[in-house]
């Protein structure tokens, strides 16, 4: 299964991933090769195999709907880089 | 071109729940920002989300609410994408296997006639957080408190060929899943959220044209609206031979215009995949059973039974049944004065109309049922005319005590005495012998007109309190008896 640099630059930038120019035939190069050995899965015959949707055969437990526990903002927001009056602030974005 | 117009909608509730889908912050609308977020909110490193038994609870109740079929295993996928107000990098939703898959929803039409909408299937998901532009300068603000509240994301086939459709559906959603109790339906704090997905087509063809989708529109006139702008700017370029660009747009509610939201469009593949962090959801046929037992009437019940228990007519029952208070104010009204049109009348009539003067909802009517119950039991009975009651009502408004208490202390009763009225009514005609020799000489038709001359006199000499049909009644009679 081949990729072509365009393939590429559209998933680096969907998963915000920076490739220069100069790397970008070699990183195609491999990542190809990676899809080929996962595509050797669908020669595989999974008819009437139902898709795994998690590892644990086990089901979702749930939890109660109470409010657990006090804000502690001061403490979560701490590590933010920029904030002003309770809001975190990130570089301008508009639609 | 005779263009017809095709729509699916993609509706967001948002459930009514004291905790949000996968932690344990509150929920509650209006708090400080970001006061109602917690690590897992925040998407730190090592939190694991778990699942509110509440927002399960909700969705199936939706699911039986409209006769879907309940997935008995649905599991939750990431969507993947880059936003600020997305602290993951994904949000958890469902997209293989949703909570509630294919049903149909009958939506009663102003006409009275149902309109069978068919319902794709119905999802649960964390809502994102929320982002202020305009308050930071050249930066933005994000409020996590919206983030990870719980949404049921309601998807219907493309159904719709109007916007009055459209709105209907919306209506009829609100009002079920107010009954339903699984969300406040505010719109205006955006507990209901609307993105409309729209095309094209030659009238009578079968194939559907390229669409847009109209996000977040979050009232039922901007749907309208909303609706109609497209349809016109979509016509525009189909007739001038041009294409429709398939694209996400957003509705202007200020210009009124719909406008490009081309920033998505780059990025517009989620790449969804099994959420790791969560176990499939299996709900069994007993927990199916015990939520179905415990549902409330729903409004299409309610309809049929107050058409049958009550009388009333289809006009008025549409009126009554879309709003739970509403309905259980008339009912309570109607029971315990034993005259339910009267009441559907006042209801739907004056209280309304006093409401609306005041900018009131109906749970902050200071007219109890019980008071409103007084008024029309003591129209119902003969006591007052309805004139009267006008009064009364009035007082009962101003809270000035009961109907009984209000009668008394301005002496409202109604006069339906017939001694009394005919006292009254020979008074009149012997002190108007001119109108009387008018009125012998007048047709039938003229009789009519001339008789409100006598109607009024009394009415103005009884301040109001003649019983009208007797005295309509009784005047009649005496002259007849003149002439």
């Amino acid at each position: 299964m081949s990729v072509t640099s365009r393939d590429l630059e559209k998933m680096a930038l969907l998963a915000r991933l920076e490739i220069t120019e100069t790397d970008l035939p070699d990183v195609t190069e491999r990542f190809s090769r990676v899809l080929s050995l996962v595509n050797e899965l669908n020669t595989i015959d999974t008819d009437g195999v139902i898709p795994m949707s998690n590892p644990h055969d086990m089901e979702q437990r749930l939890r109660e709907d109470s409010i657990a526990h006090p804000s502690d903002r001061e403490a979560l927001m701490a590590s933010a880089p920029a904030q002003q009056d309770g809001y975190f602030l990130v570089p301008k974005v508009i639609d | 071109m005779s263009w017809e117009i095709v729509m699916g909608l993609e509706v967001h509730l948002q459930l009514a729940t004291q905790s949000k889908i996968f932690s344990g912050s509150a929920t509650q609308f209006g708090a400080a920002p970001n006061q109602q977020a917690d690590a897992v909110d925040l998407g730190m490193p090592g939190m694991l989300p778990v699942l509110n038994e509440e927002a399960v609870r909700h969705a199936v109740k939706f699911g039986l609410g409209i006769g879907a079929r309940i997935g008995k295993r649905s599991v939750f996928d990431r969507k993947n994408y880059f936003y600020p107000d997305l602290p993951k990098g994904y949000q958890v939703s469902q997209f293989f296997s949703p909570i509630v898959c294919e049903g149909v929803f009958d939506v009663p039409l102003e006409d009275g006639s149902l309109y069978p909408i068919r319902i794709t299937r119905a999802h649960l998901e964390e809502d994102a957080g929320k982002s202020v532009h305009d308050i930071f300068g050249h930066e933005t603000g994000i409020d996590l408190n919206r983030a990870g509240t719980p949404l049921l994301e309601i998807v219907t086939e493309p159904d719709f060929r109007s916007a009055e459709q459209a709105v209907a559906y919306l209506k009829a959603l609100h009002s079920l899943v107010t009954y339903l109790g699984i969300s406040d339906g505010n719109m205006a704090e955006g507990s209901m959220r609307c993105d409309i997905n729209i095309s094209l087509r030659e009238k009578g063809s079968d194939e559907l044209g390229t669409r847009t989708e109209i996000k977040n529109v979050n009232s039922f006139r901007f749907v309208e609206r909303a609706i109609h702008y497209e349809y016109e700017r979509q016509a525009d370029i189909l007739d001038g031979g041009g294409c429709i660009t398939q694209e996400t747009r957003l509705y202007d509610a200020e210009q009124n215009t719909t406008r490009s939201m081309r920033s998505k469009e780059v990025a517009n593949d989620y790449r969804y995949f099994p959420e790791p962090d969560l176990l499939p959801i299996v709900i069994d046929d007993s927990y199916i059973d015990t939520v179905r037992q415990n549902l409330p009437e729903l409004p299409a019940a309610k309809r049929a039974r107050f058409l049958a228990e009550y009388g009333l007519t289809e006009y008025d029952t549409n009126l009554l049944v879309p709003n739970h208070a509403i309905a259980d104010y008339f009912e309570a009204v109607a029971e315990s004065s034993g005259a339910p049109k009267l009441a559907a009348n006042w209801i739907l009539g004056d209280l309304s109309a006093a409401l609306n003067r005041s900018e009131l909802s109906i749970e902050a009517n200071p007219i109890s049922a019980e008071l409103l119950a007084g008024l029309v039991s003591r129209i119902n009975d003969g006591t007052l005319s309805s004139k009267l009651a006008k009064q009364v009502f009035e007082a009962l408004w101003n809270e000035e005590g009961d109907t009984d208490e209000i009668i008394a202390a301005r002496g409202l009763k109604q006069v339906s005495d017939s001694g009394a009225l005919e006292y009254m009514v020979d008074d009149v005609i012997a002190n108007n012998p001119d109108q009387v020799a008018q009125y012998i000489a007048a047709d039938d038709a003229k009789r009519k007109k001339l008789s409100g001359f006598f109607v009024g006199q009394i009415m103005k000499a009884s301040k109001g309190q003649a019983n009208p049909q007797m005295l309509n009644e009784l005047l009649l009679k005496k002259l007849e008896d003149q002439s």
